[in-house]
């Protein structure tokens, strides 16, 4: 019976899966190409990559929304393995760092079976930020040149990165046609990507940017191809080239150097990047589930270890998790492990059927897009996030992202977390705390007979170093419970665990469970930050900001005292039961702010941060909302504008309610919910009328409150108050309804 | 049946001592049992006049009180004298945390502990006026012991007034033999762990049962079952529910392996959450 009923659960799903894999295949096959180029590899081993990873894992993985694929964070220690392995012949060097891809399977696959995923946790937050940003200048500072039309810098990241400003004057030095449009093709690529979240058209966004970049340049050689009957337009050495015979021409990789220890030094760093990229994926892609799932993750890293096995054998690149496809897999609809199948089935529909289509791409655009891949990994404002939690955290990262960049990845992690101690043992004046208590147990949980809430007590000092304690007592602990954490018997409390603790209160209100941590207010926090560090020796905190308010601000407050309503300009994280509705059940909320709320507490007018995909697929959104509490029971629906979009929101289950007596709302607007026949006896004459003659808002439903949005962005004040009053109107005319 | 009619209190003249005999003669008058004071060092006019002006400035005088002197090795000469005193309870003062160095050598209150033949009452804060005990938190480990432990500890709450007792039963995670990996784990485990603790107790309840109404009839006894490292986690629960008295079974053979790895009453020992008693009952078996 659960059997047939799971089969025919899966079979609904199958269009909507099928859709998403499509989707991200469009973006993965792009990305693919690109990474593997950037990694010396052939342009081929990183669609290899991806097809055996969707295929393999989707099958024996642990994960539910997950893509996996080549991944960003690999490309440099990839490269550095070809690099190093080859002594200057990059193809011998791409065979033996295929036998280093293989071993670094069947690690990773051993890292699964002896359950070592929690192994992760002992990197300290900060160091592995820094250690990404470090990845991100790798890849911008040797793409940025190739993004030019130059493919022969060479050197390592610091000299490439110095070397950027030559590359550029050398385009105005030389200004042949040539070399004009390579540049043109990736500094447009470049400026479109920057552009791309900006465009607010959902039909647009079909298409995620990388393939609108690849289908544009496209165009371009097709144009001079075709009508100026110019078949090389560009230098053969700024196109993708792909074996002639792809089944048979698979390279053997080779096992020559396997006991040296240079051989063995790339094949670590690799495991390493590798385990670190997946496992920080998969827990992002969690925070997205719709459905809530909790991933196995180290049934994902065996699976993700044999398909880099796979991979690696048929000359393909490390298969790990990576978080820009897995979100567009996400806000696609998929809900299952078959999207990443298809993802794979489609790439290889793509490779065999339109593999001279894809010779056309020329670099330039693929190194647009890994410029902006690595720029969104070293952007300056991850470095002000991690700044904002602390100074100590800031020093961290720049320790890791410096010593990563001039020595190796492994070196560069091992000295942020050295760094990382030696800021924990200065700020605790002694290093006695966490030497005496660092292998002992420290933490208690206990279901309390009685009240039925699980008691977590924390002792000594909780950091990055035994994090993994705490966590494995977390983990047991169902999310639909109430949790209590308890601090007050713990001396210190570093910024990895105050973001882990964040991470889990996030999990448990999404699965309405309650997570509360309490012992905290004698502790100390060098900033206002929710993850700075807490420790309980009393510090005078030094930094006192004196907000002042926007004009917008400034006017809101006008209004709250006009309407009597309660302003609070104040940001604040606890944004009550807005993850109930639909709306926002594949988006991320951040923080609202800008709360005005109404005497009786019915209504509540706020703007909103939150975030929709992860990583270059993100897009961070502010629009302003009303909450207003129903006056009675309604039934749950979905009231928008009817387009495009909506019509494919029926492939996906979604179905338009449609009234046979009223053609224009039935035109205009899209009606959906589960229970049909209570929205349309909800839906009268009058309500109808009603909705026809306003303009048109988002209006979602979810039984006991309303939510009801303008345009998807900040609305402006003259907005606000028509957004009220349509408010104040509704709640009259439902409450006549009432009566 | 357990008494604790026979008290031997080591004492050395340290800044707690005021406190730790007030305390003792307190423990001494609850039991209505017979107090010595032993001291390992030289026997000094001046000590004895110190001291005896301490033992008479308590307001608390059980009946029979005598003091001894001797020269030797502390926990050796301790020892012996509580065999030829047969002592049913040794009562020392402890520092609530040892350093790294006196750890592994073992302090004289833990030496003791760990080669008496009988239970030892270790004090971490003692006071000199009365600050009554009134929660008392014991173990419930499935092992031989348990039995006469948990019966101490009624004895002991109705001796010394305490109104509430808990039962801690520790399993070991182990023991749940699910690791929670996914939802569908979870749930496993969940069960799982619901089962053992059910089980614990009722096992730990019929202790409580079986033992004379008149020793548990006052007293306010709950059970509660704690999932984590055996003998470290009832210390850590100790703490947060702010015991006043901690009791546990005693261990045999603790040699110097145990304590380098620590578990058990190790853990215990290595920090003490509060006042610990632990019952030992060799001689009358």
């Amino acid at each position: 019976m659960n059997k047939v009923n799971s089969a025919r659960r899966f079979m609904i799903d199958l269009p909507k899966n099928v859709f998403s894999g499509f989707v991200v295949s469009l973006i993965a096959l792009p990305l693919g190409l690109g990474l593997a180029l950037a990694s010396e590899a052939p342009p081929i081993a990183g669609i290899i990559a991806a097809i055996a990873g969707g295929i393999v894992v989707s099958i024996m993985g642990g994960s539910h929304l997950t893509i996996t694929g080549p991944g960003n964070g690999l490309v440099i220690v990839i490269l550095s393995a070809i690099v190093g392995l080859g002594n200057g012949d990059l193809y011998q060097g791409y065979l033996f760092t295929l036998a280093a891809i293989i071993i670094s399977g069947v690690l990773l696959f051993l890292f699964g079976l002896f359950r070592l995923g929690g192994l992760s946790e002992f990197f300290p937050s900060s160091a592995l930020q820094g250690m990404l940003a470090a990845i991100g200048v790798g890849i911008l500072a040797k793409q940025f040149h190739v993004m030019l039309g130059f493919t022969q810098v060479k050197g390592n990241t610091l000299r490439q990165l110095a070397l950027i400003p030559e590359s550029i004057k050398n385009i105005f030095l030389n200004p042949s046609f040539e070399f004009l449009l390579a540049s043109a093709i990736g500094v447009v690529s470049l400026v479109f990507l920057f552009l791309y979240s900006r465009i607010r058209n959902p039909l647009f966004h079909l298409i995620p940017a990388p393939m609108w970049v690849v289908i544009g340049s496209i165009t371009v050689i097709y144009y001079f191809d075709i009508i100026q009957n110019n078949s090389q337009v560009l230098n053969p050495a700024l196109m993708i080239t792909l074996p002639d015979n792809l089944i048979g021409s698979f390279p053997s990789p080779n096992f020559g150097k396997m006991f040296t220890s240079e051989f063995m030094g790339h094949t670590m760093s690799i495991t390493l990047v590798a385990v670190i990229e997946s496992l920080l994926s998969i827990k992002a892609v969690d925070k997205l589930d719709p459905l809530k799932r909790r991933s196995n993750i180290n049934k994902d890293l065996r699976a993700l270890g044999i398909a880099t096995g796979v991979s690696g054998f048929f000359g393909g690149l490390n298969v790990v998790t990576v978080i820009a496809r897995s979100s567009v897999n996400v806000n696609n609809g998929a809900n299952n492990r078959s999207a990443n199948f298809f993802h794979a089935a489609f790439l290889l529909v793509f490779i065999l059927l339109f593999s001279k289509q894809i010779q056309l791409i020329p670099l330039p655009a693929l190194a647009a897009i890994l410029v902006y891949t690595g720029y969104r990994l070293a952007a300056p404002e991850n470095l002000l996030k991690i700044y904002k939690v602390g100074k100590e955290q800031a020093i961290i990262f720049i320790t890791t992202l410096v010593a990563t960049l001039i020595t190796s990845l492994t070196t560069g992690i091992l000295l942020g977390i050295i760094a990382t101690l030696i800021v924990h043992v200065f700020l605790n004046k002694s290093s006695f705390l966490f030497t005496q208590n660092w292998l002992k147990p420290n933490v208690l949980m206990y279901l309390e007979e009685g009240s039925g809430n699980y008691y977590v007590s924390v002792k000594s000092f909780c950091s990055f170093l035994n994090f993994f304690k705490l966590k494995a007592k977390l983990d047991e602990i169902p999310p639909t419970e109430h949790a209590i954490v308890d601090f007050s018997l713990c001396e210190f409390v570093d910024h990895t665990v105050m973001e882990g603790m964040n991470d889990y209160s996030q999990g448990f209100s999404r699965n309405g469970g309650v997570f509360e941590i309490i012992g905290l207010d004698i502790h100390e926090a060098g900033t206002e930050h929710p993850f700075a560090i807490r420790k309980s020796l009393p510090e005078k905190s030094f930094l006192n900001f004196n907000i002042s308010l926007t004009n917008r601000q400034k006017l809101l407050n006008e209004l709250s005292s006009v309407l009597n309503w309660n302003y609070l300009p104040d940001p604040v994280s606890s944004y009550g039961d807005l993850e109930h509705f639909i709306y926002f059940r594949r988006k991320l909320i951040n923080y609202s702010y800008n709360s005005l709320v109404s005497e009786n507490k019915n209504s509540l007018l706020f703007d909103l941060s939150y975030s929709e995909g992860a990583f270059i697929a993100k897009e961070d959104l502010k629009s302003t909302f009303l909450q207003i509490k129903a006056p009675y029971q309604m039934p749950i629906f979905i009231l928008d504008k009817e387009n495009l979009m909506s019509s494919l929101y029926g492939l996906s289950g979604l179905q338009d309610i449609d009234f046979k007596k009223h053609p224009d709302f039935s035109k205009r607007f899209f009606l959906s919910g589960e229970d049909k026949k209570a929205i349309r006896s909800f839906f009268t004459n009058d309500l109808i009328f009603f909705f026809e003659s306003h303009p048109l808002y988002y209006i979602e439903s979810k039984g006991d409150s309303i939510l009801i949005r303008g345009k998807e962005r900040l609305a402006s004040i003259q907005e606000i108050k028509h957004l009220l009053a349509f408010a104040g109107e509704f709640i009259k005319l439902l409450d006549t309804k009432k009566s | 049946m357990l008494k604790f009619k026979k008290i031997l209190v080591g004492f050395a003249f340290s800044p707690n001592l005021k406190a730790n005999v007030f305390e003792a003669l307190r423990m001494a008058s609850f039991f209505n049992g017979e107090l010595m004071f032993f001291h390992v060092g030289a026997k000094t006019p001046e000590k004895v006049s110190r001291f005896m002006e301490l033992v008479k400035s308590c307001p608390v005088q059980p009946k029979k009180i005598s003091v001894r002197w001797e020269i030797g090795n502390p926990v050796s000469v301790l020892l012996k004298a509580s065999e030829a005193f047969k002592a049913e309870l040794i009562i020392l003062g402890a520092l609530k945390r040892e350093n790294v160095v006196k750890f592994y050598m073992g302090s004289i209150a833990r030496k003791i502990t760990r080669r008496s033949n009988c239970s030892v009452l270790l004090l971490i804060n003692p006071s000199v006026e009365r600050h009554p005990c009134q929660h008392i938190v014991v173990n419930g480990f499935e092992s031989p012991q348990t039995k006469t432990t948990i019966e101490a500890s009624f004895i002991v709450a109705n001796a010394l007034g305490a109104k509430k007792i808990s039962l801690v039963e520790e399993i070991s995670r182990s023991k749940v033999a699910v690791s929670v990996d996914d939802d569908r784990s979870l749930r496993r485990a969940m069960l799982k762990k619901e089962k053992l603790s059910r089980r614990e107790q009722t096992r730990v309840s019929d202790f409580v049962k079986n033992l004379p109404l008149k020793l548990t009839e006052k007293i306010n006894w709950t059970t509660q079952s704690i999932f984590g490292k055996r003998g470290y986690s009832i210390g850590h629960y100790a703490k947060v529910v702010r015991a006043d008295l901690l009791v546990m079974n005693a261990e045999e053979n603790l040699g110097f392996f145990d304590r380098l790895f620590t578990h058990d009453i190790e853990h215990i020992l290595a920090e003490l959450p509060t006042d610990v008693l632990i019952v030992n009952n060799k001689k009358s078996e």
